[in-house]
């Protein structure tokens, strides 16, 4: 009925002292921060409570006793308290929040960092949508622990220490009187906190699938509207939003009730202080003014308790946040460095496959006993019919992936035995969907890559016939690629990832055609660019394009992961194998035009 | 703001109940705003008239008003935001019945997302405004005046006094919400970029990572993330303001109270016990006047949140019954004729049909193909009405689609889109899907016709087995299959396959279309196919290039034209060639 992911919908434990003491290793650059919301806490909430028994001064000293000025000077003294108290709680607040968003800002930089390291291999197995849950919402989650769930627990506990403090100078025994609610109040915030927590999973799972209703439905919405099934999906939503609509209601009914009690305790408590204190008041062992400050201390107190039940939340979503991204972070899908990685000077571009194998799952090879050679500046040609591996090929070479069996080797030295990033400076790939990101066409090419001057995006772009079209945009070279580059059409954002390749001037180029049609006219530009990428590079292409097989030293025909035929295409044409027909299937219409 | 009165109708079907709720507001607040008053009499009697069986009295007085006032606060929740969460329940009921009238080409036009962005947080916000919203101002308003009445009477200079900062508080609350509401939309773009950012960076991957600019995308992500720290501070700045200002306003009332009250009282004109309610009613009033910053608030949201709902609303319902439509059309037999048609999606674009005139004669059996983008689908979608023709007619035994009643047609035509799309439900639900009631017997014929019994029975759950993320994943074959038999099951006149067997095996494709062949005897259909071992047999064949029909006639015909529909044929055979090698 729904696709709610189980993984994200766990809800834990509200503390768990192991993922705790990761998240604390989180906190330790901003010890200062710390020690100073620690101190204002302190300071704060001594401040509140300090007030009813001020005013008990103002009422039992000066009002009973008619002392005009003394009533003037405590409400100055009340106000300064007041004024100290506001401003000490506002940089509070300001301070724990920036500590906290400091530590979601490292938290969620360290992650994305992280993530840039995982192997491709990860990337193919999880959805990227999850990806960037971690690095967005769970991340995200975690501030409400670190800029208001820990603080204010603290300052809670702070606030009812220091009115404890002063109601039992105050009174021990009225004390007890009023706090003797105390333990209902307690027992009915764990009641409702649990029953809360119940009824908010029940509300949360029917929104889910409510919404994954809709989703769906939107999604086969001609589906419904071909088969005639209006009146039915209305019938089928209603019971869904129905039953939505009964979690919420019966949500509703535990708040009706516990704040009414809440309500009631408090009051509860104010009627034993009137009686309790004010039969000690009768027998004059106690002042109306301790009254007055009794009443206001409930109130006082009453709050933090009440807030508990929200503060678990907080604390149950930030654990289950932080466990998914310290799973994240502890995934060690890395292709390794070596630890000595060999210097690639005076890089040449031989690429030699020895005997590989690969297989992307377990030992379903995709790639079998693959050898062949390429020589420095030459370009090889690799033609075969959709899975026959020719794009394992390719990701192998840039080591986006280990080879199970054989060797690869460059200039002759084992892949593995160079650091990824050298390896990949030699190398520029060109893929045949086109990856823009959002930016500008300048930054698409040079990647952001600071070195690369303006003037070498230009002279890149020239070369492979992408200016003509750049120049015209209105903002030209800093025009703003949208989204997925939907501005550009395919034929031009192809010829943008080929200035992309050749700006990099890399001694090996990778190239994967793209097979979509595109006009005449950018089909002749494109023709052109290639030629003109290849030259004076090493170069394997898979290829789609007539001119680029026939202007290749070597055809390599790969069927079903195996090499089945080498030559030039004249060679291979008159040999009427694999490659006979798969030209006649793909590259002869080329002819024609 | 007269958007908001849209809303009355639904209000208006909760009347009883509302009213209910409104009176326990009234019962509930007098309660609550007599508690004071009795504090009042018990603290003054402690000093005029010293009597602990009053006291006792005045403390039960206290607890049972507490009581009373709590039991309705409990029914003012069971009743207000009840019918809140009904009519939540109505509003989101018409807007799903709206969607479902709607046609399919704004489901084209517009993303699910942007559809479930208002489904989720419009409608939730203007339930905000008719739950909580209503009953927070009914509530607010009458303990003001109650309380301001009482306030009055105990001492009108008093009020006056403790009253002025009040409503800075409330200025302050509105003001500050709404900006706080403006930091809070800067930091949701900035969170959207966040999000797009890592989404693009995780799906561009290969590319980072072989131009090595991984330490470039992390900068890249940091100077984000750092813009994002600074707006999320930029709103803590004001909204760090909140609490000190609540306390700083209201403490400041107080210490007017015990100014100028005890000032009173030393001068005989006050008691304690007054002071004692003045405070208590000082804190009564304290939430209703933030509640008054927030409500403005929630009342512009909802306001804005209806604009956009309404936008919908307006949505054009383009395919439609209307006069044209002939009610005395209850059957159809399968006759289609299309005459001079023409299709564009929209009148700025090019024509994806062009003068199309063909006739395909009840039980016969059209084949169309040609090249991806050549108006193969739409062809098939003016059939089914998913959209109706730019100029020209479709006639469907003669008579003009536009009159056949809606449900009669598409409950006529059987549709196996190219776009496998099934719901996440039981296979028998999925298959039965067109059809009013479970039926063995329809299910096992149609399930054998499109090859497909034999999966099911290799599922553990036959065919309860449920498809989607919470059940088992169908491959390729097997959903285009189930799709086909979902077709059939609606027992249809017209049966239209757009490309519905790419994903099948030629094997298992010739068995299902033998099948069809016994099926389909005296019902029409139309084969969209890029295999010519599925568009053989066909009585005529058309092949479509450029939104026109190149060729028309039988296999045999097309192939001695030696044109598209021979080159398609003679690389199938060399596909076929190479899979055996």
């Amino acid at each position: 009925m729904s696709n709610i992911n189980k993984d994200d919908e766990i809800l834990g434990k509200a503390y768990d002292s192991k993922l705790m003491k990761r998240l604390l290793g989180f906190v330790k650059p901003y010890k200062k921060y710390v020690v100073i919301a620690i101190i204002m806490n302190v300071v704060v909430a001594a401040l509140g409570p300090l007030r009813p028994y001020l005013i008990k001064i103002a009422i039992d000293d000066y009002i009973v006793n008619s002392n005009y000025n003394g009533l003037v000077a405590i409400s100055a003294i009340l106000f300064v308290v007041l004024m100290f108290q506001a401003i000490v709680q506002y940089f509070l607040t300001y301070y724990t929040q920036l500590m906290g968003q400091n530590i979601i800002y490292d938290l969620r930089i360290k992650l994305f960092a992280h993530v840039q390291k995982l192997s491709l291999k990860y990337f193919d197995k999880t959805p990227i949508g999850r990806i960037v849950t971690r690095v967005t919402n769970d991340v995200e989650s975690l501030n409400e622990l670190f800029s208001s769930g820990i603080v204010t627990i603290f300052s809670d506990v702070f606030i009812i220490i220091w009115i404890l403090i002063f109601m039992f100078f105050m009174s021990w025994n009225l004390t007890l009187v009023s706090l003797s609610v105390l333990p209902i109040l307690f027992y009915a915030t764990f009641l409702f906190r649990k029953k809360v927590r119940e009824s908010y999973r029940d509300v949360r799972f029917q929104l889910a699938r409510l919404n994954s209703y809709m989703q769906e439905h939107i999604t086969g919405m001609s589906i419904i509207q071909l088969f005639s099934r209006e009146n039915r999906e209305k019938e089928v939503f209603s019971d869904i939003n129905d039953a939505h609509k009964t979690a919420n209601i019966d949500s509703i009914f535990y708040y009706a009730v516990f704040f009414p009690i809440v309500e009631i305790l408090s009051s509860g408590a104010v009627a034993l202080i009137i009686w309790y204190g004010g039969g000690n008041v009768i027998q004059g062992t106690m002042t109306i003014g301790v009254l007055f400050a009794f009443i206001q201390y409930t109130e006082m107190f009453f709050r933090p308790i009440r807030d508990l039940s929200e503060k678990y939340n907080v604390m149950q979503t930030a654990m289950a946040s932080s466990e998914r991204i310290f799973k994240l972070l502890d995934n060690s899908k890395i292709i390794q460095n070596p630890n000595s990685p060999k210097p690639l000077v005076n890089f040449k571009g031989n690429v030699d496959f020895k005997n590989v194998w690969f297989a992307y799952n377990n030992e379903e090879y995709v790639l079998k006993d693959i050898s062949f050679s390429v020589n420095a500046g030459e370009t090889v040609a690799i033609v075969g019919a959709t899975g026959a591996g020719k794009s394992s090929i390719i990701n192998l070479l840039n080591r986006f992936y280990d080879i199970n069996k054989g060797q690869i080797l460059v200039d002759g030295i084992d892949l593995r035995e160079l650091s990824k990033e050298d390896l990949r400076n030699q190398i520029s790939i060109v893929l045949q969907d086109v990856f823009l990101f959002s930016g500008t066409i300048a930054s698409n090419i040079n990647l952001g890559d600071e070195s690369i001057t303006k003037e070498q995006i230009i002279e890149a772009a020239k070369i492979v016939g992408a200016d003509s079209f750049i120049s015209k945009l209105p903002s030209q070279y800093n025009e703003e690629v949208k989204e997925k580059g939907a501005t550009l059409s395919v034929g031009q954002k192809q010829l943008v990832s080929f200035a992309r390749a050749l700006v990099f001037n890399p001694r090996i180029l990778i190239l994967d055609e793209a097979t979509s049609s595109v006009d005449t006219e950018t089909e002749n530009l494109i023709q052109k660019a290639i030629q003109k990428l290849l030259v004076g590079r090493t170069s394997i292409v898979i290829a789609h394009r007539l001119s680029t097989i026939q202007n290749s030293d070597k055809i390599i025909v790969l069927h079903k992961g195996e090499i089945k035929e080498v030559g030039t295409h004249q060679q291979l044409l008159s040999k009427k194998g694999i490659y006979y027909k798969l030209y006649q299937l793909q590259y002869k219409d080329q002819e024609i035009k | 703001m007269t958007r908001l009165f849209t809303l009355n109708k639904y209000f208006k079907k909760y009347k009883g109940k509302m009213s209910l709720g409104i009176l326990f507001i009234l019962i509930s607040d007098i309660a609550q705003v007599y508690i004071p008053l009795v504090l009042k009499d018990s603290i003054d009697s402690l000093k005029k008239n010293p009597n602990i069986e009053l006291i006792i009295k005045y403390a039960l007085i206290i607890f049972a008003l507490a009581v009373l006032s709590g039991f309705f606060r409990y029914m003012i929740r069971q009743t207000i935001i009840v019918v809140s969460r009904k009519i939540e329940f109505d509003i989101r009921q018409d807007f799903w019945t709206h969607l479902l009238r709607l046609s399919h080409r704004y489901f084209q036009n517009t993303s699910t997302g942007n559809i479930m962005a208002h489904a989720t947080n419009d409608i939730s916000a203007v339930r905000m405004y008719v739950g909580p919203a209503v009953m927070y101002s009914i509530d607010t308003s009458v303990k003001f005046i109650v309380v301001i009445i009482i306030m009055l009477s105990l001492s009108p200079i008093l009020t006056v006094y403790t009253l002025i900062p009040l409503p800075i508080l409330s200025y302050f609350v509105y003001k500050l919400s709404k900006k706080i509401h403006k930091k809070f939309t800067l930091i949701q773009e900035k969170f959207s970029d966040i999000t797009t950012m890592a989404q693009e960076n995780f799906s561009g991957m290969r590319i980072i990572k072989s131009y090595v600019r991984e330490i470039f995308e992390i900068e890249k992500f940091a100077k984000e993330s750092s813009e994002y720290r600074k707006r999320n501070m930029d709103k803590i700045k004001i909204q760090a303001l909140f609490a000190p200002l609540l306390f700083l306003i209201t403490g400041t009332s107080i210490i007017i109270l015990i100014l100028v009250g005890g000032n009173m009282i030393i001068d005989g004109k006050l008691t304690l016990g007054d002071i004692a309610a003045f405070m208590f009613y000082l804190g009564l009033l304290i939430w209703p006047t933030i509640a008054f910053g927030w409500v403005a608030n929630i009342v512009q949201q909802a306001d804005a949140s209806l604009k956009r709902l309404q936008t919908i609303y307006n949505e054009e319902i383009e395919i439609k019954e209307n006069s044209d439509t002939d009610k005395s059309i209850t059957k159809i037999n399968g006759t289609i004729k299309f005459e001079n048609v023409t299709f564009k999606y929209m009148d700025n674009l090019p024509e994806v049909l062009s003068n199309i005139s063909i006739e395909i004669p009840q039980g016969s059996t059209l084949a169309i193909v040609g090249h991806t983008g050549v108006g193969k689908t739409s062809f098939v979608n003016l059939i089914s009405r998913l959209f109706d023709v730019s100029s020209g007619r479709i006639l469907i035994d003669g008579n003009d689609i536009k009159s056949i009643p809606l449900n009669i047609l598409r409950e006529n035509v059987g549709m196996v889109p190219q776009e496998t799309f099934l719901f996440s439900d039981s296979l028998q639900n999925n298959i039965l899907y067109g059809v009013e009631k479970a039926n063995t017997e329809l299910l096992n014929k149609v399930s054998d016709i499109s090859q497909l019994t034999k999966d099911v029975n290799d599922f553990p759950q036959k065919f309860n087995t449920v498809l989607g993320e919470r059940g088992i994943t169908l491959s390729g074959g097997q959903k285009q299959r189930t799709c086909l038999a979902r077709a059939l099951a609606i027992n249809p006149k017209i049966l239209i396959l757009d490309d519905s067997f790419s994903a099948v095996d030629t094997k298992t494709e010739e068995e299902i279309l033998v099948n069809l062949k016994e099926f389909m005897k005296d019902r029409t259909s139309i084969i969209i196919s890029h295999r010519i071992s599925t568009v053989k047999d066909a009585d005529n064949i058309i092949v479509l290039e450029n939104g026109i029909i190149k060729e028309q006639g039988t296999h045999e015909k097309l192939l001695e034209l030696g044109g598209i529909y021979y080159d398609i044929h003679y690389k199938q055979l060399l596909e076929e060639e190479l899979e055996k090698e």
